[in-house]
């Protein structure tokens, strides 16, 4: 399997007033050409950080990437110049946000829109730039794509501006998709839509998937690699199947028990996860999440646990896994 | 086009339309001016000096027997050209800066913020009548100084307007989709600030009148013989015993116009921007 994207070891923080704030720190993954993988935390945890990280997007100030290598094909995103950089947006790796509604420009078309990303990489003309961007809209099956391609944003509903957005962000066939929460804003039958439609763009034009998002039963259908996040590290890393079959690390088992179950067997209640996710200005010192768990014990408190492999492609940083 | 923005500030506020059609009318007037005006401006009569309003003269002559009625008409024509460009002026120089300074943040905004205060520090007409001292006063040098010292207001409107719609989702994905700074300046953040600064357009240009016919009236605006409504007016208080069409019509000219476009503007401002309602 070749490799298109690791990230090694990155390190993205936010410098307040109250003190820095260590967003993403130390967080390692890889992704293979043509694969998904699943970036899955609670809000907060750093995921959203680590994809704006990686397109060198992070508000700055106060934001700042600290530290870590990035390479996409053997060149390190990190150390592109700003112009160099810009074609890699949209052009070989592309996002799309959570918020249909408001991602979209309300003053103008959303063929114009579409149009400017393709007119940006591709430099077409104006008919066939107008040509591809009804042959993208038909990609993401928006019915009527003539007379679609001159509608306003408000004149579309959440779905179909998620579909717009694919479109905007496919235009110009990146080979790495960065989605965003993708269906967190849109309502459950949309969501099934959206997801399915991804997944078979995905396979139709060969590209990699990061998927973030706080849905594991999303992860399940779509992702073949999966990464927990827990307080802006990875605290779990292995194949889908291997998540949902043999969890390891306490955060991700209670994860999972937080989920209804759809199987025969009855639960009483659902588990929740005790306390809360630490404030990222003052993180406990050891195990990040030792004041949770239920395995904690002294050693958690004395040093921060290494992601190790336990199992094969499996790795988990916790002392009792 | 019951919804359109327009037809709402009406409705909430009739004299919007009324604004709207008079300063539409003083565009024709201003437009048809060699038509409308019955007599040549400039052509001095020394047997009619001083007539009061009749058939022949409808706002009566000057002290050098020039028709007062086609000076007028004359005048709106100078009105209007100032009013427009030296909002344009400040209109350019405002939404530039202003961008700048609320796109780019940091230590540009902090610079040019504080630039913006210090031009508001001075008493604006004093200033205008400081630079004039030593400038030829013509009507070009007039625009010039108006737009100079009048863009403060759009600067901080526009850059109020950046501060918020640049963190906005779609910036965000444009920025995602690698538009670069000055694309996303023009065409995405740009275009969704404009109805703030059309509305304080439109009352600036009430404003820019204002000052032009105050330093006319001074003489040292528009210079005679070229008509305008302040310099019509300087003849007026010359006159003023016995000859009020001198000061009466060139007067109410420059009180319709500016309460036009101020009627104009308010009700459009009430309308779109409730934010702003209340404010110069």
């Amino acid at each position: 399997m070749a490799e298109l994207i690791r990230v090694k070891n990155l390190r993205t923080s936010f410098f307040t007033p109250d003190g820095e704030v260590k967003a993403v720190d130390g967080v390692s993954f890889d992704i293979g050409e043509g694969k998904t993988l699943g970036l899955v935390g609670e809000s907060g945890c750093g995921k959203s950080v680590t994809a704006l990280s990686i397109l060198r997007l992070v508000p700055s100030p106060p934001g700042r990437v600290v530290g870590g290598e990035i390479f996409y094909r053997g060149r390190d995103l990190l150390k592109l110049k700003g112009e160099a950089m810009r074609k890699i947006r949209g052009n070989e790796i592309s996002m799309i946000f959570q918020e249909p509604m408001t991602s979209l420009n309300p003053v103008f078309t959303i063929g114009n829109q579409i149009g400017e990303a393709i007119r940006l990489h591709q430099g077409l003309g104006k008919k066939e730039t107008r040509e591809k961007t009804i042959e993208m809209l038909r990609l993401v099956k928006i019915a009527d794509p003539e007379s679609r391609i001159d509608d306003y944003p408000h004149q579309l509903s959440g779905g179909m501006r998620q579909r717009v957005m694919i479109a905007m962000a496919l235009s110009c066939h990146p080979s790495l998709l960065i989605a965003d929460e993708p269906t967190t804003a849109l309502d459950v039958t949309i969501q099934a839509q959206i997801l399915e439609l991804i997944k078979e763009l995905q396979e139709r034009l060969g590209m990699s998937l990061l998927l973030i998002t706080h849905d594991l039963g999303v992860v399940a259908e779509q992702a073949d690699e999966v990464a927990i996040m827990y307080a802006g590290k990875v605290v779990e890393r292995a194949n889908a199947k291997a998540i949902f079959n043999r969890p390891l690390h306490p955060y991700t088992v209670g994860l999972l028990n937080s989920l209804p179950g759809v199987s025969g067997h009855k639960k009483k209640r659902l588990e929740a996860i005790p306390g809360m996710v630490p404030s990222p200005l003052e993180l406990p010192g050891g195990c990040r999440f030792r004041d949770r768990c239920p395995k904690a014990a002294g050693i958690c408190a004395e040093a921060e646990p290494e992601l190790v492999e336990k199992d094969k492609d499996h790795g988990v940083s916790c002392y009792f896994a | 086009m019951i919804q359109s923005p327009f037809w709402r500030a009406v409705r909430r506020n009739p004299l919007t339309l009324f604004g709207a059609v008079v300063v539409l009318i003083l565009f024709v007037i201003a437009l048809a001016a060699p038509y409308l005006s019955i007599r040549d401006p400039y052509s001095i009569d020394a047997d009619a000096v001083l007539e009061a309003p009749s058939l022949r003269h409808p706002f009566g002559t000057d002290e050098l027997g020039r028709d007062v009625f086609s000076r007028v008409i004359y005048g709106s024509r100078i009105s209007l050209w100032v009013g427009f460009v030296s909002v344009g002026i400040a209109l350019v120089i405002g939404t530039f800066l202003g961008s700048m300074a609320g796109y780019y943040g940091g230590w540009v905004d902090g610079l040019l913020m504080r630039f913006v205060d210090v031009m508001l520090c001075f008493p604006t007409f004093f200033l205008i009548l400081a630079v004039i001292a030593f400038l030829e006063p013509n009507i070009g040098t007039i625009m010039a100084i108006i737009g100079l010292t009048g863009w403060m207001g759009v600067c901080r409107l526009v850059r109020a307007e950046f501060l918020s719609l640049k963190e906005r989702d779609f910036v965000q994905s444009a920025r995602a989709l690698g538009v670069g700074n000055v694309r996303i300046i023009v065409r995405h953040i740009l275009p969704n600030s404009l109805t703030p600064v059309m509305i304080s357009a439109i009352l600036g240009i009430a404003g820019a009148i204002l000052t032009e016919s105050a330093l006319s009236f001074l003489g040292i605006g528009v210079q005679p013989p070229t008509p305008s409504w302040g310099n019509i007016l300087t003849s007026g208080k010359d006159n003023i015993q016995i000859a009020w069409w001198l000061s009466l019509f060139p007067g109410l000219a420059i009180l319709v116009t500016v309460l036009s476009y101020n009627l104009l503007g308010e009700g459009l401002r009430d309308a779109l921007d409730p934010r702003l309602r209340g404010s110069r």
